[in-house]
């Protein structure tokens, strides 16, 4: 899977969770823009780990801030 | 004949619609079936039944909006005879096999009250229909959609949930700070203990089965209760009345605005992983409109936490005719001084907001030193 299909799934999860997003700033934090409680967060990393079958472990959640980081870091898992 | 009775779904409702009847004239119930769906200013509600017996009559129609205490619906007790017919029974039907209630954990068609309402208006059979939404629930999307190609009954136009839902607390937390005499506590927790204790355990653990610090808060809140019935339960009739169990119920904020809170039950006895099940479970169908009627009329105090929006601290307005609520803040990284030494160290406000009927400030100070020393010791929880 590359680079565009993985932000269609992130951004389709964000949008299972978020039904309410629309426009995502790929570069600024996703929780300046989408209302994500912890359990969001958590309910997001746990759909992405199902689709895409990539361990987040909980250490990495700090280089997931933005959709951009958030694509490029699954990107490069998936290699 | 026992008479099945719309339920209170909490202090804000007054009287409850009839969405539909799960069950029909000949069913038998047992206790904890869920028998018909009633629309709340909050939410669309699974109810339950809590008697058993055979159903006799409906005597509510999907639809009507019915007083709390208003009866819905006859049953006949296991031991009462069946009514003899006015007139020479037909035919008799074939008897419809009783339902099993669903198993805890089992998939449930989830759709969200607006969709059920909308599917209403429509004509739309929402238990037919695959959903798009969060975890498969039912949007007001997939019913349109859905009724592209139905043939459309008399549509009604859709009242304002939002205002009903916002009619609903206010007269709820009016109520409250009419009614009770708030007084307020809060304590600064250190969480170095909670926070490693997490860490370690989330790191053996796969992202389905890691805990969060939220469930932690709500276990011990719930132990701390235990040395504490004059904050866990209701004031009635001018009298304390302490419940016999610890149903917190979590405060949870709805995407399309407002809150509910429906509750745990005995939070106290579940292991840290059911508790985050049970607190993950309860998140999704609150927001995707699928509650129980138990989850909404027996929370026996709150709990509260608005860490993930950034505020220091939480203080929180009492649900009547509760007695207390505890509210969490942000964890954060703040300078703490312990046994002579001072580093940064992350750290959380708990706060108490008390029934000064009920107990006192002191009280409320030991409950929250409780909930402190419980949070040290966190692979006891």
């Amino acid at each position: 899977m590359d680079a565009n299909e993985i932000r269609k799934v992130v951004l389709g999860e964000l949008r299972r969770i978020a039904p309410e997003l629309e426009e995502v700033a790929p570069a600024k934090p996703l929780r300046d823009q989408v209302d994500l409680d912890s359990m969001d967060w958590l309910n997001f990393l746990v759909a992405l780990n199902e689709r895409l079958q990539i361990e987040i472990p909980e250490a990495d959640y700090r280089k997931l801030g933005t959709l951009d980081q958030v694509v490029q870091y699954l990107a490069a898992k998936a290699r | 004949m026992i008479e099945f009775k719309m339920p209170s779904l909490g202090a804000d409702m007054d009287e409850g619609k009839l969405l539909e009847w799960k069950v029909k004239p000949g069913d038998t119930v047992k206790r904890g079936d869920l028998v018909a769906v009633v629309e709340t200013p909050k939410a669309a509600v699974d109810v339950e039944i809590w008697q058993e017996g055979v159903i006799e009559e409906l005597v509510a129609k999907p639809g009507e909006t019915v007083p709390v205490g208003g009866v819905l619906a006859h049953l006949r007790g296991a031991a009462e005879p069946k009514e003899a017919p006015a007139k020479p029974a037909a035919e008799p039907e074939p008897r419809p096999e009783a339902k099993p209630a669903p198993a805890p954990g089992a998939t449930r068609h989830l759709v969200s009250p607006a969709a059920r309402k909308h599917a209403r208006e429509l004509g739309v059979d929402v238990e037919q229909l695959p959903g798009s939404g969060p975890h498969g629930a039912v949007t007001v999307e997939d019913v349109e959609n859905a009724a592209k190609g139905a043939p459309k009954k008399e549509a009604a136009p859709p009242p304002d949930k939002l205002a009903a839902m916002r009619k609903a607390i206010a007269a709820a937390m009016s109520r409250s700070k009419r009614e009770i005499p708030h007084y307020y506590l809060s304590q600064a927790i250190p969480m170095q203990r909670a926070a490693d204790w997490l860490t370690a355990q989330n790191e053996k653990r796969p992202v389905a089965d890691r805990l969060l610090m939220g469930a932690l808060q709500l276990k011990a809140v719930a132990l701390a209760l235990k040395d504490f019935p004059d904050l866990n339960g209701f004031w009635r009739d001018n009298a304390l009345q302490p419940a016999p169990g610890i149903h917190v119920g979590v405060a949870i904020s709805l995407r399309q605005g407002g809150l509910i809170a429906p509750a745990i039950h005995d939070v106290a006895e579940l292991g840290l992983d059911e508790l985050m099940k049970a607190l993950a479970d309860l998140v999704r169908r609150a927001r995707a409109g699928s509650l129980r009627s138990s989850e909404m009329s027996d929370p026996t105090v709150t709990v509260t936490n608005l860490g993930d929006q950034g505020v220091d601290a939480v203080f929180p307005v009492i649900y009547p005719p509760q007695l207390a609520i505890v509210g969490f803040g942000r964890l954060a990284p703040r300078p703490w001084a312990e046994d002579g030494m001072t580093g940064a160290v992350p750290v959380v406000v708990a706060s108490l907001a008390g029934d000064h009927r009920a107990s006192d400030g002191h009280r409320g100070a030991r409950f929250l030193a409780a909930l402190a020393a419980l949070l040290q010791e966190p692979e006891k929880l």
